[in-house]
C-alpha cells in the first residue's frame, strides 16, 4: 500500500486527479487500446471530477479513449432524478469531457432483472479487458462501493441493502428525509474492485478518519471491507491531514517522509526543475519517471 | 411514431459558452436543440448514447427565451388596425422586423375600430408559427370596443361601445366571429360583461381589464368570471386610492379564485410609467409582471430611436435599469409571464427539455445579438455576420 498525506482537501483533490491523469497519457489510449477507469460517486470526489474537467479543457487530457465503470447506483431511483448517481456522473463530470456515451458505463438501478444486470456489468468490464485504475472512496462504517460490514471479500457486482449508517449519511442528499433514501442499491463486489490492475482510494474529512484507522491499522475484517486491499498489489490511499486523524504517529511519519518524492507530481515550478537539471525533460516525462520509479508496492 | 423518428434524425446542436435563463436563475449550462426543440442532453447520452453533431460558441452572451409580446399595434409604418385588402403583408413585415428585437412570438392588436374593420382584418391574420420569415403569431389581441369612454385614451369615441342584452351574440356581431382571438380588453363595469367574460373564458379567449374606471370590486368579480390579464397597468384606468384601489388593487387582492394568478401588463418605457410606479407594482406582484411594448405603427420609422419605437428597442434594457429587479426577473417577464398568461408556458417562453427552441442571445446589456425559432437562426446582428 502507498499512503499519500496532502494538507487539505483541495490538495489531495488535485494530487489525485494528476495521478489519473497521467497514468492515462502514460497508457498512451487509442483506436484499439481503450484505458479502462472505474469511478466513484459522492462528495469526495468532487474537486478530483473538477481538476480533471480542467486538464480536459486546457487540452491537456482526453477521454476518447477512456472507458469508465461506475460502483454502483441506486435501486428505483428514477435515472433522471437529481440524486441519482447516473444525474451526478453527468453534471459532475460527463457533460464536460469528450467520452463516448457508449463507454460510460453505470448500472441501472431500474432494470428488469437486478441480477442480471449485475452479471451483464462484470461481462462488459471483462470484455474490456478489466479495469486499469479503480478510484473509489470510503464510507465512515468503512465500505468500498456499496460493500456494507458483513460483505463478502470476494463478492462480485451484486444486489445490497443499504446499512443504517449509509443511509443516514446519504440522507443530507434527500433533503434530511431518511424516509426518502433509497434502501437498496446494486454495486460491484470487493472481488470485482481487488481484480484491478491498480486501486486508488480517495479520503478526506476527519469524519471518515476511523475508518481509514480500520482500514489500514487493523487487520483484514469483512466488517471494513475496504481492509480487503491490504491484500491487493498495488493500492494507494490519498487523504487529507484530517483523514489521518485516528492513525498512528509512527505510520503517518512513515509516509509523509517518503512523500517529497511523491510532491514533484504537481508541484514542481520551472526554477526547482532548472535545480534539479530537469528542466530540459517536458513536465509530462518528468511524472512518468518519477511514476515508475515509486512503483515498487 | 413517424415524427419522433425524423425528429431523432435530426442534427443535435449544442450551444456551449454562454449562460441561460432556467428555473428563473442565469446559470451556466449549455443549450441543446434537436428538431426545434430544447433537448435533454443527460437522456440523449444515457438512453441515445449520442454526442452533439454540431457545437456553436455564444461567446459567454446571455440565452433567454424568445421575448413574446401581447399588445404591438404595428410598427414600420403598419397598422394592424387598416382595413386593407392585404392585412397579411403588413402582419409579416412587422414579424419579420421585430426579430432583431428579440421577439419571437406576439399578438397583433387591433384598437377600438368599426365593425367592418374588424370583419375584413380578423379573418386575414390567422395564427401562425414563427420561423426565417418572421415572429410567430399567436392570435389577435382586440382591445376595444367594449371599453369605458371616460378611460378611451386614444381609442377613437364613435366606434366604443357597450354591451347590448344578448351580451355575447353582440360581441359576435362586432367582431364577425372570434376565431384568430387570442386575447380581448373590456371593461368590467359595462352591463353584461360578466357573462361576455366567461363566454369568452369559456372558448380559451384570455380576458383583459383595460380601459375602464371599475371599482375594486367590480375588477374582483370579472377575475372571478374569468379574467386574468390587465391591459397596460396604472394607464387608461382610475389611480390607485388608498380606499379604493380599483383594477391596480388585483395585485394584491385576496378575492382572486384559488390558484388563480392575475397578470398584468406594463409598458416599461419610463414614459407611460413612471418607473416608481413600475417597482411598486414589481414588487407588490413580481410573478404577474408581462412587459408589452404597445409599439404604434411609428415603431421603428426614421429617427424610430427617439420616438415611440424607443418603446421596443428600450424594454429589455430598461426594465432591468428601471425596475430595478434582477436580469432573470426582467426576462421573465418578456417571456414565461406572457407563456403562462396564454397558457403556453409548456412550449414558449422557456428554454426546460421539450419547450418550442425560440431564444435570444443577448450581451450583458441586454441587446439582441441573435435570435433563433423553432432551432434556426433568424436574424443575427451586423457585427456577428461573417
Amino acid at each position: 500500500m502507498r499512503l499519500v498525506i496532502l494538507d487539505n482537501y483541495d490538495l489531495a483533490s488535485e494530487w489525485a486527479a494528476k495521478y489519473i491523469c497521467n497514468r492515462i497519457i502514460q497508457f498512451r489510449p487509442g483506436q484499439d487500446r481503450y484505458f479502462t477507469l472505474g469511478l466513484p460517486t459522492g462528495s469526495t470526489p468532487l474537486g478530483c471530477y473538477k481538476k480533471l474537467i480542467e486538464y480536459h479543457k486546457n487540452g491537456d487530457l482526453s477521454f476518447k479513449y477512456v472507458k469508465t465503470f461506475n460502483m454502483d447506483e441506486y435501486v428505483g431511483l428514477p435515472r433522471n432524478h437529481p440524486e441519482s448517481y447516473h444525474s451526478y456522473m453527468w453534471n459532475n463530470f460527463f457533460k464536460h469531457i469528450d467520452i463516448d456515451p457508449n463507454n460510460a458505463h453505470i448500472l441501472d438501478g431500474n432494470a428488469t432483472d437486478l441480477q442480471a444486470e449485475c452479471d451483464a456489468f462484470e461481462k462488459k468490464i471483462k470484455e474490456a479487458g478489466g479495469i486499469d485504475l479503480f478510484v473509489g472512496g470510503i464510507g465512515p462504517d468503512g465500505h468500498i462501493a456499496f460493500n456494507e460490514p458483513g460483505s463478502s471479500l470476494v463478492s462480485r457486482t451484486r444486489l445490497k441493502t443499504l446499512a443504517m449508517d449509509t443511509i443516514l449519511a446519504n440522507a443530507k442528499y434527500f433533503d434530511g428525509d431518511l424516509s426518502k433514501v433509497p434502501t437498496m442499491a446494486l454495486t460491484v463486489g470487493v472481488g470485482t474492485v481487488m481484480d484491478a490492475r491498480e486501486v486508488m482510494i480517495l479520503i478526506t474529512g476527519a469524519h471518515k478518519a476511523f475508518a481509514l484507522y480500520k482500514a489500514i491499522e487493523e487487520g483484514v475484517n469483512h466488517m471494513w471491507t475496504v481492509s480487503a486491499f491490504q491484500q491487493h498489489p498495488r493500492t494507494i490511499f490519498v487523504c487529507d491531514e484530517d483523514a489521518t486523524l485516528e492513525l498512528r504517529v509512527k505510520t503517518v511519519k512513515y509516509f509523509k517522509a517518503i512523500l517529497p518524492l511523491l510532491l514533484i507530481l504537481f508541484s514542481l515550478k520551472d526554477l526547482e526543475l532548472r535545480n534539479l537539471g530537469l528542466h530540459s525533460l517536458p513536465f509530462s516525462f518528468l511524472t512518468i519517471y518519477v511514476l515508475n520509479s515509486f512503483c515498487l508496492c | 411514431m413517424r415524427g419522433g423518428q425524423v425528429a431523432a434524425r435530426a442534427p443535435v446542436i449544442q450551444f456551449t459558452n454562454c449562460r441561460i435563463l432556467r428555473g428563473g436563475a442565469l446559470l451556466r449550462e449549455d443549450l441543446w436543440v434537436r428538431g426545434g426543440r430544447i433537448l435533454d442532453p443527460e437522456k440523449l447520452f444515457f438512453e441515445e448514447r449520442r454526442v452533439a453533431d454540431e457545437q456553436r460558441d455564444c461567446g459567454g452572451c446571455i440565452l433567454a427565451p424568445g421575448f413574446i409580446d401581447v399588445q404591438i399595434n404595428g410598427g414600420f409604418g403598419v397598422d394592424f388596425s387598416q382595413a386593407s385588402e392585404d392585412v397579411g403583408s403588413g402582419v409579416a413585415l412587422v414579424a419579420r422586423r421585430i426579430l432583431s428585437h428579440g421577439v419571437t412570438s406576439f399578438c397583433p392588436t387591433l384598437v377600438t375600430s368599426p365593425l367592418e374593420v374588424y370583419h375584413k382584418v380578423l379573418p386575414q391574420i390567422p395564427v401562425k408559427s414563427g420561423g426565417p420569415h418572421g415572429a410567430g403569431v399567436l392570435g389577435v389581441h382586440l382591445e376595444g370596443p367594449f371599453i369605458s369612454r371616460e378611460k378611451r385614451g386614444a381609442h377613437p369615441e364613435a366606434h366604443l361601445r357597450s354591451f347590448e342584452a344578448d351580451a355575447f351574440q353582440d360581441v359576435l356581431a362586432t367582431y364577425g366571429g372570434l376565431d384568430n382571438v387570442r386575447i380581448v380588453t373590456l371593461a368590467p363595469e359595462l352591463g353584461h360583461s360578466h357573462e361576455v367574460i366567461r363566454e369568452l373564458t369559456a372558448l380559451g379567449i384570455c380576458v383583459s381589464l383595460g380601459h375602464s374606471v371599475a371599482d375594486l370590486g367590480t375588477a374582483e368579480e370579472a377575475v372571478q368570471s374569468g379574467a386574468t390579464f390587465i391591459t397596460h397597468l396604472f394607464n387608461a384606468m382610475l389611480p390607485f386610492h388608498h380606499r379604493d384601489p380599483g383594477i391596480v388593487g388585483l395585485l394584491t387582492s385576496d378575492r382572486l379564485p384559488a390558484g388563480r394568478r392575475i397578470f398584468y401588463g406594463m409598458i416599461a418605457d419610463g414614459i407611460h410609467t413612471n418607473p416608481a410606479a413600475l417597482r411598486i407594482a414589481h414588487r407588490a406582484h413580481p410573478k404577474g409582471l408581462v412587459l408589452v411594448t404597445d409599439a404604434v405603427p411609428a415603431l421603428g420609422l426614421g429617427n424610430g430611436r427617439h420616438t415611440l419605437g424607443q418603446q421596443e428597442v428600450e424594454v429589455e434594457g430598461l426594465t432591468a435599469y428601471v425596475a430595478g429587479c434582477s436580469v432573470e426577473s426582467a426576462l421573465e417577464a418578456a417571456s414565461l409571464h406572457p407563456a403562462q398568461l396564454l397558457g403556453l408556458e409548456k412550449c414558449k417562453g422557456t428554454l426546460d427539455f421539450g419547450a418550442d427552441a425560440d431564444f435570444v442571445v443577448l450581451d450583458d446589456s441586454l441587446h439582441v445579438r441573435a435570435t433563433y425559432i423553432s432551432g434556426e437562426l433568424v436574424w443575427q446582428a451586423e457585427e456577428a455576420r461573417p
